[in-house]
C-alpha cells in the first residue's frame, strides 16, 4: 500500500482538481443561460420572418429567385462545420468530427468538398485527420453577434450564387436542453422545396412595396442568414451545456476518488498505529520475559 | 397603433406610436393609424417613430409589415 505521505498529496491534488471542475461547471452554467437567452431573443424575429415568407410562397417560383431554390447537379459541396473554440466539453466536438468523416466517406465520396470550419477545435481535429480545411471563419464564434453571423452568411450566399458550391450543408449540435444536444446535418442551400410548400394563405390582402418578388429577394437571404445565425447560437448553447455536464461528471468522479483515497489513507494510518502498538507490546513482553 | 422594431439580437422598440416614418426602397413613406395591410422593403436610412416619445433608428435595410394597426419592423 502507498505510504501516507503520497496518499496525502494525491488527496490534496484531487481536491484542487475538483475545485477547478466545480468552478468550470458554474461558469458554463452562466454562459449557457446567456446563450439560451440569445436564442430566445431572436425567436420573435425569426418567427415573423417565417410568417411573412409563408405568406409569399406562391410568388417564390419567379425566375429571379430560382438561384436559391434550384437544385443543381451536385459536384461541389460546402460543409459548414460548427464546433467549439475550447475543449473539455465531452464528446461535443468529437461527435461533429465523426459525422463529418462518415459523410466524407459516404454520401460525399467522389465529390469536391470544401470543409469550412467554424470553431477552432473542429478545424484542429480535421486537419490532424488530413482534411483540407477552409479556416476563413474559424474564429467566428468568438464574440458572435447577429452582424458577424450575417456577414459570414452573406459570403457563403455569394459564393453559392457564383457557383462555387452546388450545395451547402451545416453540421452542428442543435440545442435541445442543457443535457441534450442533437447532432444535425441540415441542408442550407439550395432551399429545399419542402420548406417552400409550408402554409400558403392570406397574402392577397397586403400591399407590396415595391413588389412581391422584390420583397422575397430581400427576405430569402435574410431568412437564410437568420437560420445560420440560429445554428451558431444553438451550437454555442450546446457547447456550454455539454461542458456543464462534463464538468459535473468530473466533479462527481473527483468526489468518488477522494472518498477511496481517504479510505486508503485512514487504513494506512491505522495500520501504522497498529504496527507501532504491537511493536511496543512486543518490546514490553520481551523485557518482562528477560 | 402598436409598433415593434426587431433585430435578430434584440427588440429595439415595443410600444404605442402615432406615426412611423420609413425609408422605403422607392422613397420614404409614413404609416399612420389604420393603414392598409402592407409589406415593404426598406433601404439605408433613418426610421422614425413618433407618439408620446420620439425614437429614431438608423437602418441598413429591412422589412416592414403593417397589419391591423400593428407595425412590425425587421431590421
Amino acid at each position: 500500500m502507498a505510504g501516507q505521505k503520497e496518499i496525502r498529496s494525491r488527496i490534496a491534488s484531487t481536491i484542487s482538481t475538483q475545485q477547478i471542475t466545480k468552478a468550470m461547471k458554474l461558469v458554463s452554467a452562466t454562459k449557457l443561460r446567456k446563450a439560451s437567452e440569445a436564442i430566445v431573443r431572436m425567436r420573435p424575429y425569426a418567427e415573423k420572418l417565417q410568417g411573412i415568407m409563408a405568406g409569399l410562397q406562391e410568388s417564390a417560383d419567379d425566375d429571379r429567385l430560382a438561384v436559391y431554390f434550384k437544385a443543381r447537379e451536385v459536384q461541389k459541396v460546402a460543409l459548414l462545420i460548427i464546433t467549439s473554440d475550447r475543449g473539455l466539453c465531452g464528446a461535443f466536438n468529437a461527435n461533429v468530427v465523426k459525422r463529418v468523416r462518415a459523410m466524407a466517406a459516404g454520401e460525399l465520396a467522389g465529390k469536391q468538398v470544401q470543409y469550412i470550419c467554424i470553431g477552432k477545435k473542429g478545424a484542429e481535429s480535421l486537419k490532424r485527420l488530413g482534411f483540407d480545411c477552409d479556416t476563413r471563419f474559424v474564429n467566428a464564434l468568438n464574440g458572435l453577434s447577429a452582424e458577424s453571423a450575417f456577414d459570414l452568411a452573406s459570403t457563403i450566399l455569394e459564393e453559392f450564387k457564383a457557383g462555387q458550391y452546388d450545395q451547402v450543408t451545416v453540421v452542428y449540435n442543435r440545442f435541445k436542453n442543457a443535457a441534450t444536444q442533437i447532432l444535425s446535418a441540415d441542408a442550407f442551400l439550395p432551399v429545399s422545396p419542402a420548406d417552400k410548400a409550408e402554409a400558403t394563405q392570406g397574402s392577397s390582402d397586403y400591399l407590396f412595396e415595391p413588389s412581391k418578388v422584390a420583397i422575397l429577394e430581400d427576405l430569402i437571404p435574410r431568412s437564410l442568414k437568420t437560420q445560420l445565425y440560429r445554428s451558431m447560437l444553438d451550437s454555442l448553447a450546446s457547447e456550454h451545456g455539454a461542458r456543464m455536464i462534463a464538468m459535473d461528471k468530473a466533479t462527481d468522479n473527483a468526489g468518488e476518488l477522494l472518498r477511496s483515497l481517504r479510505l486508503a489513507y485512514n487504513q494506512a494510518r491505522q495500520a501504522a498505529i497498529t504496527r507501532e502498538i504491537s511493536e511496543i507490546v512486543g518490546g514490553v513482553a520481551a523485557l518482562e520475559g528477560a | 397603433m402598436w409598433v415593434e422594431v426587431l433585430t435578430p439580437d434584440q427588440t429595439l422598440f415595443n410600444g404605442e406610436a402615432k406615426v412611423v416614418s420609413c425609408p422605403g426602397v422607392d422613397g420614404s413613406f409614413q404609416i399612420l393609424e389604420n393603414h392598409a395591410p402592407m409589406i415593404a422593403n426598406l433601404r439605408e436610412g433613418t426610421l422614425e417613430i413618433s407618439g408620446d416619445d420620439s425614437h429614431s433608428f438608423s437602418v441598413q435595410s429591412g422589412l416592414v409589415e403593417v397589419l391591423k394597426n400593428k407595425v412590425i419592423v425587421l431590421v
